[in-house]
């Protein structure tokens, strides 16, 4: 995981993966934060920090990124239909935690065609919306050296970390009503290895390794693409969410919209950045509501699902709760 | 290739033309973006569809499907008129100095010799003045009008920026910012490398579009150096050692030929191929041709093969044709003259054209073997699959046998990569079942089939009964033993022929290399350019040192690369005339006035004085070949002819149809489209997501690419009222298909003169298996017709219609 | 409300739900008891690796299998994961969509698992033996080649050819089944050979 000498690009892959039997190197006592655990104990020691770095302009939209990622996660993403585009399966799901995005560009200042193909999954955000919105305690967990990773076992389904991530990147699985995204592949990390994904990917457009490490290379990068005419080439890697543990190079980083949408600038949603003492418990309750609703039916499959009647049952429930005394102060 | 995956690092330039590396080869493809990091090298792009590839080039310029000689002899004329040249290398290491026939000349589009009637050239004009001592004229100064270089000066003239634009269709603004681009690897130190594939093969003039780039690299000094080359890449993980061991109607293993039936006996079949030198002191190499016929000749018959009985000549049969490729196979099964028919591995229905008629050519065998790890759409191709197969399986007598068979993970063997590595691998797993290695699969067929013939008797038995099967189990050879036949060992003591007391090898041990290889019988070897690949140092195959000293991308002590360990071929042409590297920094060999050192394994005998022996041993000449003599069916040079279907005339002599020479069949003629009825090229291709039919088995990479879809122009679904994602139908005289329409802007409708020609796209991988949605290929519509020399289908450029359609009616 | 945040805005974000009971029920009670954070077990620790090559395309990316079982020590191996080589030279680790998923060719459900057999006008499969469907290729073989073989042609020269049985070899098997199919197809006389070099 560091930067090969001999090379001008880094390389996720120094060495094949261990089969000896080894600790992971990254436990509970790694967790700086998680979801609806304010008291959480300091972690026992500081861990590099570390970066997926993706750059388009290395880029050749080959999806090996997602086929390593389902073939290593054991997911089976949904074989769908053509809809005239390149991208399938036609969004991110809870099998399919990375996907690449295909936007056609006709640049006008250079009358040159670009076909920008933009790797979309987690950012891992330093700041990360969707812990700080999920009510599940221990649900969304973010370690020392940066990954944010979700522990299912406590994951409720509610799907408040869709909402709460300023990239619309989680999915709630209708099979076991649990939410999922990319991992980092933190269960690689944990043994020294790369994500699955870097390591395949065939031109190392993606790479992985400190974020200090992938900062330089980035920026090296970025003088390479301005040398061959891309003067507005830069680093995305957004202030609005603290920075973050994936981040881009782009052609043209002054528009960040052009890589299929590609938010500006980024910020957690006002509902959740606000979202603090009474307010957090009034929402906590909430959801806490709406997923025991969903376990006495049966996981229905209707965790993201509202309909009207819920809606006005719910708005009533806040407004109870809010008036009342907190139930559950310690949580 | 010429060079290897790892060497395109070295590069300065490089052009994607008739290929879609990034696409096709990702992990290939790595060694252009080394290359863009470690030298700042820029990528070309030139195809008809802005691919993948394009995506991440510097420069990219559109081409219309099967103009790219067009485009080619433009670049060399470009380059000529530029003095983008590298003088020293063409004048020394090119044929640019020899001096041709008067005879030889160039009217309307046709070389001298055309017989419309034969469909065929008289080549004889196609030939050097030989002198009085047997040896080519030349002039080295290029003052003589009818040297070489003189005769492609004229050749290419015709070929403007404007005639480039007007039958291409690419602007020529974006020409001439191209060739700029590549003049400037004309200097000794900067190097480009062409990389290509089934874009450029798969035309009725596929060999003369690589032709094309091979003269115009030869030209800018590219052959033989780092960073340079013609580099070929191959389709198919061991479509290489398939051609080098000669799975094909008229190669036998290392490139040497099967008999033609004019070749009465070993003697007349070793007459022609004498390869004396066509200038003093040259190597020629394929002098040596009788000792690798017959080595190879031993490895089949042992002891039945003897100096008394031609070494078995007999036992090899003859052609009366060029060869029985697959076109003709087709054809012939099709009218009623084929019986049995056996698939290993390839899914003809799929990867032939003309669905049609290979269905109704499979129909009328008595039996149809398959043998593949998956089901295959050939092995069902009787089973009514609805629209999408709609067959009456009643109506088809067709005996099937399907064989279940091992895959990679399950064997062990080596593969050849296109790089010429000999890579070994090992299994970790168990074929599922019942399956069987195909290995255990064809000794049985060859056991049962001889015991037949032992208890029987029955037609020429000999070759047969008398085939090497020198195997601890004779019922499944090891690839260790197959292995060691591909190398080749002594059958006798074998002695110095210039000293006889020295004794080279001693019997029974394996050669060191091919320059052990005898012709007297006290040799065997199956393939001789393996020679080495299993020594008595062992498997050379199975090495897995990847230093790499001075990074040159060579990695010398990796695998084996055939010819002799050797990575870059033709590298001799790395130094120039005095052997000194015409790029220090790219250092591949030097003369250090005793032999030749550096970091390859010279390509040339490692004491050959340079300013004697030329560095292109194979040939006569000892030089490269810019005018190919009359070793094409074509043409000595490339000469632009329009696809069988063009919406466009050749612009040389419109009544010209296609490649002039091209075989072919009657009925074949009378299925070609016109552009009246079908105004729309089409080109075929491969996507990224999925090879060939195998991974539409496979659940990951169908999910990735689940349906069949066509890639359409804006400007041609407005004018069609075709929608993004809707069906439509597009046909071609030869068949119909339903597909998804992608609409984008990576297509465009390309101005060729005052046409505007409108391109779709037609991706490869579906069928009626496995694990994707049902679909269609290109090759329900492509034509039955194959490239002049070599019968590579027309799957390239084809003519088609297109219209909104209701869906596939069933979905 | 007290922080600036709309009703609705918040109800989308809630996904609300419609029973009422208290957090409790939700085993919510003690956040210490939520499940520790973890990462997933390393699937490849204690498999046996194989080293191989990519089948598919030319660039013969080097990969690693990674195996329940060893193979070679005569085991029922089953492969659970294949992962690029990073000590290979050309791939260095990487590899493309096809390779990566590498492990669903090995183990898709459409591989053949048992010799079949179509009668001439069958609709179906029917189940046959290895040494049925062998002996029935051979006594064809034998049958169309006694037939058709041509020991001569019309001059009168030897030519020993046989054209009315055609061979289509697989360019993704090893040198050594090459090899081996090679002695096989032309120890017979037959011309109609090829291979995908061609297409």
């Amino acid at each position: 995981m560091t930067t090969d000498p001999n090379l001008d690009s880094p390389r996720t892959a120094v060495s094949n993966p261990p089969v000896q039997p080894m600790p992971a190197n990254l436990g509970a006592g790694d967790v700086v934060r998680a979801s609806a655990m304010p008291d959480l104990p300091a972690p026992e020691r500081q861990l590099t920090k570390v970066a997926k770095l993706i750059d388009v302009s290395k880029c050749i939209g080959c999806k090996a990124c997602q086929s390593a990622c389902a073939e290593w996660n054991d997911t089976t993403p949904p074989i769908e239909h053509n809809v005239g585009v390149y991208e399938n399966p036609s969004d991110l799901g809870p099998e399919m935690f990375t996907l690449m995005r295909f936007a056609e560009y006709e640049n006008p200042e250079t009358g040159n065609f670009e076909w920008l193909i933009r790797k979309d999954g987690c950012m891992h955000c330093e700041d990360p919306g969707c812990l700080k919105a999920c009510p599940a305690p221990g649900a969304i967990v973010q370690y020392s050296n940066g990954i944010v990773d979700f522990i299912h076992e406590n994951c409720i389904g509610c799907g408040y970390c869709i909402s709460g991530c300023p990239f619309d990147i989680p999915r709630v699985s209708k099979v076991d009503h649990k939410s999922y995204k990319c991992t980092l592949c933190s269960d690689r990390v944990a043994v020294g290895q790369g994500p699955a994904c870097a390591k395949a990917c065939p031109t190392q457009a993606i790479v992985f390794g400190t974020k200090e490490d992938m900062i330089t290379h980035a920026n090296a990068r970025v003088e390479d693409l301005k040398s061959r005419g891309y003067e507005n080439a830069g680093i995305y890697d957004p202030a609005g969410v603290g920075g973050t543990h994936v981040f881009y190079v782009l052609q043209h980083a002054d528009q960040p919209n052009l890589y299929s949408n590609l938010p500006e600038d980024p910020k957690i949603s006002g509902v959740v950045q606000g979202w603090k003492g009474p307010t957090k418990t009034v929402g906590l309750a909430a959801i806490g509501l709406a997923a025991v609703g969903t376990l006495l039916h049966g996981l229905l499959g209707r965790a993201n699902r509202v309909s009207a009647e819920d809606e006005v049952l719910a708005e009533e429930l806040v407004e109870t709760e809010q008036a009342q005394p907190q139930p559950r102060e310690d949580v | 290739m010429t060079n290897s995956w790892t060497d395109i690092k070295n590069t300065d330039l490089v052009i994607v033309m008739g290929g879609n590396a990034a696409e096709a080869h990702p992990c290939g493809f790595k060694w252009v973006t080394e290359a863009k990091a470690h030298r700042g090298a820029k990528l070309i792009v030139v195809d008809p569809r802005f691919t993948r590839t394009a995506a991440v080039s510097d420069y990219y310029a559109p081409i219309r499907p099967g103009s790219d000689i067009v485009f080619l002899m433009a670049m060399i004329r470009w380059m000529i008129e530029n003095d983008k040249v590298q003088w020293d290398y063409v004048k020394n290491y090119t044929n640019a100095a020899y001096i041709v026939k008067d005879e030889f000349g160039w009217s309307d589009g046709l070389f001298t010799g055309y017989d419309e009637e034969k469909r065929d050239y008289d080549k004889s004009s196609w030939d050097y003045v030989i002198g009085p001592d047997g040896f080519a004229e030349v002039d080295m100064t290029l003052q003589h009008p009818r040297c070489v270089w003189n005769l492609l000066k004229e050749h290419v003239s015709r070929y403007t920026p404007e005639l480039v634009e007007q039958v291409c269709g690419t602007p020529r603004d974006r020409f001439l910012h191209i060739a700029e681009m590549i003049g400037e690897c004309s200097s000794p130190t900067k190097t480009m490398t062409s990389m290509y594939a089934l874009g450029w093969t798969q035309h009725s003039k596929g060999s003369q579009n690589i032709r094309g780039m091979a003269m115009l690299q030869l030209i800018l000094g590219n052959i033989g150096v780092r960073g340079g080359g013609m580099n070929a890449l191959r389709g198919h993980s061991n479509i290489q050692g398939l051609t080098d061991i000669g799975l094909m109607s008229n190669l036998i293993p290392g490139y040497l030929a099967i008999p033609s039936e004019k070749e009465v006996d070993f003697t007349t079949y070793m007459s022609s191929r004498g390869n004396k030198p066509l200038r003093p002191g040259q190597t020629s190499y394929w002098q040596n041709y009788p000792k690798f016929m017959v080595s190879f000749m031993k490895a089949m018959w042992g002891d039945s093969a003897t100096a008394d009985n031609d070494w078995a000549y007999d036992y090899l049969p003859k052609l009366d044709v060029a060869n029985y490729d697959i076109l003709r196979m087709f054809e012939m099964m099709n009218n009623g003259q084929v019986n049995l028919y056996f698939c290993q591995g390839f899914n003809p229905l799929l990867s032939f054209p003309n669905r049609a008629k290979v269905t109704a050519a499979l129909s009328k065998l008595k039996m149809l073997v398959v043998m593949d790890p998956l089901e295959t759409e050939t092995a069902h191709f009787w089973q009514n699959h609805g629209i999408h197969n709609p067959v009456d399986s009643a109506a088809i007598q067709t005996e099937v046998l399907e064989l279940p068979s091992s895959c990679f993970a399950e064997d062990e063997g080596a593969l050849v990569n296109s790089g010429r590595w000999l890579q070994w691998h090992w299994a970790a797993g168990a074929p599922p079942g019942e399956a069987m290695h195909d290995t255990w699969i064809m000794a049985q067929i060859f056991l049962k089939v001889r015991e037949l013939y032992r208890t029987e008797g029955g037609a020429y038995a000999d070759p047969i009964l008398n085939l090497s099967w020198d195997y601890a189990d004779e019922n499944e050879p090891t690839p260790a033993e197959l292995a060691m036949e591909l190398n080749g060992r002594a059958l006798e003591d074998v002695y110095d022929p210039k000293d006889p007391t020295k004794l080279i090898v001693a019997k029974g041990k394996q050669l060191l290399n091919f320059s052990q290889v005898q012709g007297d019988g006290s040799t065997m070897s199956a393939c001789w350019i393996y020679g080495g690949c299993w020594n008595e140092d062992g498997n050379n195959m199975a090495r897995r040192d990847n230093n790499d000293p001075d990074e040159t991308g060579a990695f010398s002590n990796w695998a084996f690369s055939w010819p002799l360990n050797r990575r870059i071929l033709y590298n001799r042409a790395s130094a120039d005339l005095h052997g000194k590297p015409w790029d220090p920094s790219r250092k591949l060999l030097e003369w250090n006035g005793e032999k030749w050192t550096g970091y390859d394994v010279p390509d040339i005998s490692p004491t050959a004085k340079p300013e004697e022996v030329m560095p292109f041993i194979m040939n006569g000449e000892g030089v490269s070949r810019l005018f190919s003599r009359g070793l094409m069916r074509d043409g000595p040079f490339p000469t632009h002819m329009e696809p069988f279907e063009s919406p466009i005339a050749n612009v040389f002599n419109a009544e010209l149809r296609g490649n002039p020479v091209a075989r072919v069949f009657k009925d074949d003629f009378e299925q070609f489209g016109t552009s009246e009825e079908f105004p729309i090229v089409a080109t075929s291709y491969r996507l990224t997501e999925h090879f060939h039919f195998w991974t539409k088995h496979n659940k990951i990479n169908a999910s990735l690419q689940p349906e069949f879809f066509v890639e359409i122009s804006e400007q041609l679904a407005a004018e069609r009222g075709i929608k993004k994602g809707g069906w439509v139908r597009v046909w071609s005289k030869r068949g119909a298909v339903y597909a998804k329409a992608l609409v984008t802007k990576r297509l465009k409708p390309m101005q060729c003169g005052d046409q505007l020609v409108h391109v779709i796209g037609v991706p490869l991988h579906w069928g009626f298996m496995g694990a994707a949605r049902k679909g269609w290929g290109p090759n329900s519509m492509t034509p039955f017709v194959g490239d002049a020399n070599v019968e590579t289908p027309e799957f390239k450029a084809f003519l088609v219609n297109i219209e909104p359609s209701t869906g596939e009616a069933v979905s | 409300m007290n922080i600036d945040l709309s009703r609705r805005g918040f109800l989308r974000l809630a996904g609300a739900g419609v029973a009422a009971t208290s957090l409790g029920a939700m085993g919510f009670g003690d956040a210490q008891a939520a499940e520790e954070a973890h990462v997933r077990p390393f699937k490849l620790a204690t498999t046996t690796e194989t080293r191989n090559t990519c089948p598919y395309c030319s660039v013969a990316c080097g990969v690693i299998m990674y195996s329940r079982g060893d193979a070679k020590a005569g085991d029922k191996a089953q492969i659970l994961h294949i992962e690029g080589d990073a000590d290979h030279p050309t791939n260095r680790g990487t590899l493309c969509p096809k390779g990566a998923a590498l492990k669903d060719f090995v183990n898709a459900e459409t591989r053949l698992t048992r010799p079949r057999y179509r009668a001439a006008g069958g609709t179906e499969w029917q189940d046959i033996s290895w040494d049925d469907a062998l002996t029935k290729i051979a006594r064809a073989l034998k049958d169309d080649r006694d037939a058709n073989f041509v020991a001569q042609n019309e001059a009168g020269t030897t030519v020993n050819r046989w054209l009315t049985t055609g061979f289509l070899a697989a360019s993704a098997t090893t040198n050594e089944t090459a090899w081996l199919t090679y002695k096989v197809v032309r120890s017979m006389g037959i011309l109609g050979f090829d291979n995908q070099a061609r297409v």
